[in-house]
């Protein structure tokens, strides 16, 4: 696969999804599994995705200047700090402690 | 113009004229909804699009181009599943290409839940069905659905989607050329910003018991099988945990109401005022 295909296959497949949404009948939401597993899936996926953005290196798992600035993001959440101020706050951690490391 | 309106209808009898008055205090008051529908997009859309300026510079820092990470945020046009598939591409390369696709879809069957609840609001005509759907995301359905009225939840959703539709595509181009002149952006500490990215969709749905469990056990998968499989397949497996745990409903509030059971589910109702109260299809506004 080319990245262009990916890039083009993955956007159709979630445009796909979108449009779904407006053709299934509303009697689906009704069924309490598919809306369960549908939102701990998206639970999942996004835990693993802090795992792998903060942990992984490749094929392997290290310890470095992203834990702290995660570890500085969950505590501002939990002090709902505005989104957008988090995440810049984020980046300021892990470069400052790489620029002075 | 309107002041005319009273004065004509003063030669009617007081019937018709209350019942004016009562449409044109209604109106009054519908607007008034509509401005607060409108305030609230625009400060989501605002808050939004600011981030998409570090989607774009960690895009092409994955190695996207600047075209192809244009015609994300174009196309895809949601977040989380934007933010996932170049994770997963930074890791694995094109190789990963079959698990970057999966898991942005994966994370993009949300939306199409969420369009079964904003499909009766947004009004009529395939065409503007089909934008509709094309804007269907965390925001938009976050504030129509916290809007009283069907009218005001319309408004809501128009404003929030094509206010972030544009202010995400202008932003992440414009983060994109910027990361094109970046250099190292493990420097500017880009990669702990998009890991906060993920920090800040997930946060809000942590509210029950059983997303938490999930939670955990998704990142000590994800974590213990980074070094054993392929990139973007630690993510996939860490999906599954959802699945079983969902299918069985373990560690689940059995004697609540399930998601979407309640009566009234019909967005812009008293039940689809109050985000949260239904978390199987409740969206999050907090970011995508």
């Amino acid at each position: 696969m080319t990245l262009w295909q990916i890039v083009i296959a993955a956007s159709i497949a979630c445009v796909l999804l979108k449009i779904a949404g407006y053709l299934v009948p509303a009697a689906v939401l009704r069924k309490p599994a598919p809306a369960r597993i549908s939102e701990l899936v998206t639970v999942a996926l996004l835990a693993a995705l802090i795992a792998v953005q903060t942990l992984g290196s490749g094929t392997g798992v290290t310890l470095d200047a992203r834990v702290p600035a995660v570890l500085v993001a969950v505590v501002l959440f939990a002090l709902r700090v505005p989104f957008i101020v988090v995440v810049i706050a984020a980046a300021l951690v892990a470069a400052g402690i790489r620029a002075l490391f | 113009m309107s002041a005319q309106v009273p004065a004509d209808d003063s030669d009617s009898d007081a019937a018709d004229s209350d019942a004016a008055g009562d449409a044109a205090a209604q109106e009054l008051a519908a607007r008034a909804l509509d401005r607060v529908a409108t305030r609230e997009g625009i400060a989501v859309g605002v808050a939004t699009a600011a981030y998409g300026l570090s989607f774009g510079a960690l895009s092409v820092a994955s190695g996207l181009t600047l075209w192809q990470t244009a015609f994300l945020s174009l196309v895809m046009f949601s977040g989380g599943s934007q933010f996932a598939l170049i994770g997963v591409l930074a890791a694995g390369g094109v190789a990963a290409g079959p698990s970057a696709i999966a898991g942005a879809a994966l994370l993009g069957t949300r939306n199409g839940l969420y369009g079964i609840r904003t499909a009766p609001i947004v009004g009529r005509g395939w065409l503007r069905r089909f934008a509709a759907a094309w804007i269907t995301i965390d925001e938009s359905t976050a504030v129509a659905l916290a809007q009283p009225t069907a009218r005001s939840s319309r408004r809501g959703f128009w404003v929030t989607g094509l206010i972030v539709f544009a202010g995400w595509n202008l932003t992440t181009f414009v983060g994109g050329l910027i990361g094109n002149t970046l250099g190292d952006t493990r420097s500017y500490g880009l990669d702990a910003a998009a890991a906060a990215v993920f920090v800040g969709l997930l946060w809000p749905r942590l509210r029950r018991r059983q997303a938490l469990v999930v939670a955990v056990a998704a990142f000590v998968v994800a974590t213990a099988l980074t070094p054993v499989l392929a990139p973007g397949l630690p993510v996939l497996a860490a999906a599954l945990v959802a699945v079983v745990v969902g299918w069985f409903n373990w560690a689940g509030e059995r004697s609540v109401t399930e998601p979407g059971t309640e009566a009234g589910t019909e967005p812009g109702t008293e039940a689809g005022a109050e985000p949260g109260t239904e978390p199987g299809t409740s969206p999050r506004g907090s970011g995508r």
